[in-house]
């Protein structure tokens, strides 16, 4: 018997703003617990939330960016709950008139492209952070309590795990690359539910579904769905029948394990919130940041293959980030050759980056700096093995490349006129390489070139070397 | 509109963690009955093609710009906290949460 499944997914991007989405508390990552937090986060009687306009920007970025239909009226609600990590007993969110809906993102898998379409996109607040100790208690912190929140809702199209995390992959991209949040997984500004049902193939009434709760990376997604499919592919084999159930994976056993089960959908007493107003978005705005919009990844893919011919290899792996990225297009446009940008970013700048566990705005190199470096290199100045000198210099300190060659007296020696009788010199006192060349011995080149490098003290441009060599020899 | 009791008191009465003695129940039973028939007075009213009142105050679209303010310190949020551990709340673990969020 062959089952359909049928994947719907809730995203939650927390959107990079420097203060929270109703209270002008610092939105900060790793502060002490309860330090960046104010009488309107944590819910005190007589306070007034009032709206951050830039989550509104941020979300609409996201909204246009993935062809949803913005809505010209939106408000608030109260979504009604108690919980330790909620201080005012009710979330702040959108549930009657959602920043956008009707929109796509368009993906890939198994080498077919497939719209996949965003049933809504809404703002919350995000609730605090709630700590279970093994005493019996709980320790809360509401540092996050009022983070602002774009959640991205899909519509249940999705029919197998790789098409849920292509959905996924090509969802995070877009938002990267509007810059409305840096979608760090691991930091808890990019976070996942899923939602799964099967039915018999041919079947139209859809299955039962069961909700699986914060999944924190791609693969986990991949991993729990797959083992979801399974599951309750069993279930109705066997003439069982699937439970309205929360589910929790399992990232030790590969499973997912019941954590609850549903009587039916939770009544949060939805209302409108009566402390805010509602927000009518003008044409005008929406238009302004459209036109506005940064480079999709895609946008980019195109330039660095099409323009600057790098292979798509070295194309997506300086689109693995933003910031990546722009500091390529950054360093490119400072005069770099696109290709050499590219070969020093994917090695010796990822290398280093990786070894200090490190991200880009951390370290003290610039895009001027590195394509100053790719300029020393590609006119001669600097060899190859010098540069990796001059940028271990240069990235750890911000050190000016040129300056820093002069100063060192690191320059090559590119000048004819300066090789020519060094050459013939070494040539002159060497008449068994010469022989051995003229022999058919091509090493003897290599010892020659060496000799010149000695006298120089390494400093000798080996390819007008070798030049200035083999027209020697070839005049004798 | 079913009759509001004693009972149906009590229940609300414990899904808001509260308890009533039997002279407050004696008092709050027939407010709340009153209260409810006005609500159904309400309801007979035609809203048809009337759209629906979010906002009393006559205003939208308020904004403030992303301006990071430090207002409180963690001291002074804490004051009003009955139980506390290393800058964290303390409170009763409950893990029976549809943080639906």
């Amino acid at each position: 018997m062959n089952f359909t499944s049928t994947i719907g997914l809730e995203v939650h991007f927390e959107l990079k703003t420097k203060s929270k989405i109703f209270s002008p508390s610092p939105v900060t990552y790793g502060a002490k617990p309860n330090t960046e937090t104010n009488v309107i986060d944590w819910g005190y009687p007589g306070t007034l939330p009032m709206v951050n306009k830039e989550v509104y920007r941020l979300g609409l970025m996201v909204a246009l960016a993935t062809h949803s239909h913005v809505n010209p009226v939106t408000h608030f609600d109260r979504k009604n709950y108690f919980y330790p990590d909620n201080p005012k007993a009710y979330q702040i969110t959108q549930f009657f008139k959602p920043l956008a809906e009707n929109g796509y993102v368009e993906v890939e898998v198994h080498g077919k492209k497939k719209k996949i379409h965003i049933h809504e996109m809404h703002i919350e607040e995000d609730a605090g952070k709630n700590t279970h100790g093994t005493n019996g208690f709980s320790y809360v912190d509401y540092n996050r309590q009022g983070v602002p929140l774009l959640e991205v809702v899909s519509e249940p199209e999705m029919t197998d795990p790789d098409e849920a995390v292509a959905y996924l992959e090509k969802l995070r991209e877009i938002v990267q690359f509007t810059g409305a949040s840096d979608v760090k997984m691991e930091e808890g500004s990019m976070r996942i539910d899923t939602n799964i049902s099967i039915r018999p193939a041919g079947q139209k009434e859809l299955g039962t579904k069961v909700e699986m709760k914060n999944l924190n990376s791609f693969e986990h997604v991949r991993m729990s769905l797959a083992y979801e499919q399974k599951r309750q592919q069993e279930i109705l084999l066997s003439g069982g029948r699937v439970r309205l159930s929360t589910r929790r994976f399992d990232t030790n056993t590969g499973k997912t394990v019941l954590e609850r089960v549903k009587e039916g959908d939770a009544d949060y007493r939805y209302f409108p919130e009566p402390d805010l107003p509602p927000y009518h978005i003008k044409q005008e705005w929406v238009d302004e940041i459209a036109a506005n919009l940064p480079k999709t990844a895609d946008e980019r893919r195109k330039i660095y293959v099409d323009e600057y011919g790098l292979k798509p290899y070295d194309a997506n792996v300086l689109l693995q980030n933003k910031e990546s990225s722009d500091f390529f297009d950054a360093t490119v446009a400072a005069g770099a050759d696109p290709q050499q940008a590219a070969n020093w970013m994917n090695t010796q700048v990822n290398g280093y980056l990786n070894e200090k566990h490190a991200e880009l705005k951390d370290i003290a190199l610039t895009p001027e700096n590195l394509a100053a470096m790719i300029k020393l290199i590609s006119d001669g100045t600097i060899s190859s093995k010098i540069a990796k000198k001059v940028f271990a210099e240069t990235v750890a300190n911000g050190t000016d490349p040129k300056k820093y060659v002069e100063e060192n007296g690191m320059a090559q020696l590119s000048d004819e006129s300066v090789l020519a009788p060094m050459v013939k010199e070494v040539v002159d006192a060497n008449p068994q390489s010469v022989e051995d060349y003229k022999n058919g011995k091509d090493r003897a080149i290599g010892f020659l070139v060496g000799q010149i490098m000695k006298q120089t003290r390494g400093k000798a441009n080996p390819k007008v070397i070798n030049k200035l060599l083999l027209a020697d020899l070839a005049s004798r | 509109m079913e009759k509001v009791t004693n009972d149906t008191i009590k229940h609300v009465a414990a899904l808001a963690q509260l308890e009533f003695s039997e002279e407050e129940l004696a008092k709050f039973t027939p407010q709340m009955g009153k209260i409810l028939e006005m609500a159904e007075e309400l309801q007979a009213v035609d809203t048809t093609g009337v759209e629906e009142t979010v906002q009393v105050v006559d205003r939208d679209t308020v904004f403030r710009e992303d301006v990071p303010e430090k207002w409180q310190t963690r001291e002074e949020m804490m004051k009003n906290v009955p139980d506390k551990s290393n800058g964290f709340v303390k409170v009763p673990v409950i893990i029976d949460k549809d943080d639906n969020q």
